[in-house]
């Protein structure tokens, strides 16, 4: 066996090796996923700050953590979802209806509190596991399999609740514990906001460290070729349902918590708001890139510019319109940084 | 090429036979691979050879027919079988995730995990002895020219990503390596790589079987090919005794190679 030389640098591939400022940019950006939504992060922090000082309070930056908090819960499911080359449209839903069985379950058919905690998570679980059976067994698109979902469980929702939201004094106080108060400081912060911080450290050691996390990627880069090489594809996908369903059960607690009731008219639009923060966090919705810790701060950028620019006194349709140009950006920013010379 | 006299074959097919709806994928077909060997297979399009090769290594189920590893009836269900028999196959597809790092390729799904709790409890992956282990494969193949374990595959030139697909193949076939169309993407200098790999993979005793359109290819390193045409097996010619243009005339039907000598 002889050992191959050194290959010799042609000038046309010194040319495709040079680095100009930008295409220095492209491969940092490239490398560090989680770095351009940072940066957004912090500009847009210092922006507010300028506008108005009062963004730097503590219970300003206290209210944006809460907002946040249920929202950055449900995009930790979406994000593995998408990682998958996948989409899921009923994670509004799903919390939703989860919320209204645990409430329930223990206001109206009397069972203890960490029972309807424990039947709630069941129950998400499973929500999200249909999805996964309908993907993985009937092969169907997960853009129209959750759409279906979407409304089945709004349907459900409102037929199991008759409509009627549950409040506070019927709901046992394990399912409120989300919403108690913590003080860092001056900082007050919830455990709910805690319990969705912590998802986030999870989920980054399942995905950077497991098996299982090296193969939510490689299904969602190339299902055929994550098959030819021994990953067990269908199998992998429903996994990622089912824990999916079980975060946007623990999603359904934390509003629980921050809400003080169980309303089953609130929250189904979760779907688009977790799909603008995994999008602009930097995960690719075609599947196999991104960085789960993007999403999180893709929740807190559209959180801190709905905060910041209703600080600055602007109308709140002029939010969502800069939060829909910040979704453009943003996937036009991951086309781009995807653009990768092979 | 030598007689193989009574020895017995490490991958035998009898009758495989294999359809897609009113589809004849394999007509019956028969195939022996020897210990120590590159076994060329040839055909036109549509012959049977990815689905011939396919069922060897256990990514589809043949219909009817008998497949023996070393002599003992098996059935693979699923890819897994066949690399637990150690038959490692190399797509012509790759099979790479593409962002994914070449470590990472590698040991997709067979990943290595940490010792003790961490690995058994906590389920973590051990990123620097899979990086290292990549790196001495790609070493032991003489691939030198990738700077970094940790590039992502879609970084890499088609040779590369090739060489990092055999060398995966090479670390963990015990048995055999199927290569399906291996050269076809590649340039003049980057073909001449795999098919030294091939000798040098065949001169560590592990037996080749090499799916190629590319005749030049496959009279350079074959010691035998079996040439497939409509789903069958019509003839298993030497490169020594047989020429390129012959095994092209039995491939395209032309001559039934009824003259020509039959190696066996």
């Amino acid at each position: 066996m002889s050992e191959i030389p050194a290959p010799r640098v042609d000038p046309a591939e010194r040319f495709l090796r040079r680095r100009t400022p930008i295409q220095r940019i492209h491969h940092v950006l490239h490398s560090y996923p989680a770095l351009s939504p940072a940066v957004v992060l912090v500009l847009s922090a210092i922006a507010f700050a300028f506008l108005n000082p009062r963004f730097y309070a503590p219970a300003n930056l206290s209210l944006i953590a809460q907002q946040v908090a249920v929202v950055g819960a449900l995009a930790v499911g979406q994000t593995i979802i998408i990682m998958t080359a996948g989409i899921d449209l009923s994670v509004g839903a799903i919390m939703v209806f989860t919320a209204m069985v645990m409430a329930a379950s223990a206001s109206n058919y009397g069972l203890p509190g960490p029972v309807a905690l424990v039947v709630g998570l069941v129950v998400g679980t499973l929500a999200g596991g249909l999805n996964g059976v309908l993907v993985t067994r009937l092969r169907l698109p997960p853009f129209i399999v959750t759409l279906g979902t979407l409304n089945i469980f709004i349907a459900l929702t409102l037929l199991y609740s008759s409509g009627q939201a549950i409040q506070g004094p019927d709901i046992p106080a394990i399912l409120l514990w989300t919403g108690e108060d913590i003080s860092l400081g001056s900082f007050r912060i919830t455990t709910g906001v805690l319990m969705m911080l912590a998802l986030y450290v999870v989920f980054t050691y399942i995905l950077r460290n497991t098996a299982w996390g090296r193969h939510v990627y490689a299904v969602g880069d190339d299902a055929e070729a994550s098959r030819l090489a021994g990953i067990a594809v269908n199998r992998t996908l429903l996994s990622v349902y089912l824990v999916a369903g079980f975060v946007y059960a623990l999603g359904a607690w934390i509003l629980i918590g921050r809400v003080g009731a169980a309303s089953p008219n609130a929250g189904t639009d979760a779907n688009l708001d977790t799909i603008t923060a995994v999008v602009i966090g930097g995960t690719s919705l075609f599947g196999g890139r991104g960085i789960i810790v993007g999403s999180l701060l893709g929740a807190l950028i559209v959180g801190v510019f709905r905060n910041g620019l209703a600080l600055a006194g602007v109308d709140v349709l002029y939010q969502t319109l800069v939060v829909g140009v910040l979704v453009i950006v943003a996937v036009a920013t991951d086309q781009w940084i995807r653009r990768v010379r092979a | 090429m030598t007689m193989s006299g009574q020895r017995v074959p490490i991958i035998e097919a009898t009758g495989l036979i294999k359809t897609f709806g009113s589809v004849v994928g394999l007509d019956g077909t028969d195939f022996e691979l020897y210990p120590g060997e590159v076994l060329g297979v040839i055909g036109d399009n549509g012959a049977g050879k990815s689905t011939l090769i396919k069922c060897l290594s256990g990514a589809m189920i043949p219909d009817a027919g008998e497949i023996r590893v070393d002599g003992q009836p098996v059935e693979f269900r699923r890819i897994q079988d066949a690399r637990a028999a150690g038959i490692e196959t190399v797509y012509q597809s790759l099979a790479v995730a593409p962002a994914l790092d070449i470590a990472a390729n590698m040991f997709l799904g067979r990943e290595l995990r940490r010792s003790g709790l961490l690995g058994s409890l906590f389920r973590m992956l051990d990123h620097g002895e899979m990086r290292r282990r990549a790196a001495d494969q790609l070493q032991a193949l003489g691939i030198g020219t990738i700077q970094s374990i940790t590039q992502a595959v879609e970084t890499l030139s088609g040779g590369q990503r090739q060489a990092v697909a055999v060398a995966r193949a090479a670390a963990f076939g015990s048995k055999v390596i199927i290569l399906d169309e291996p050269t076809a993407a590649l340039g003049v200098r980057e073909s001449g790589q795999v098919l030294r790999l091939i000798r040098d993979l065949r001169d560590r005793g592990l037996p080749v079987i090499l799916i190629s359109h590319n005749m030049p290819h496959v009279f350079e390193v074959a010691d035998r090919i079996h040439i497939q045409r409509l789903g069958r097996r019509v003839a298993v010619v030497s490169p020594s005794s047989t020429s390129p243009s012959d095994a092209v005339a039995i491939m395209t039907g032309a001559s039934d190679g009824s003259s020509l000598p039959i190696s066996r």
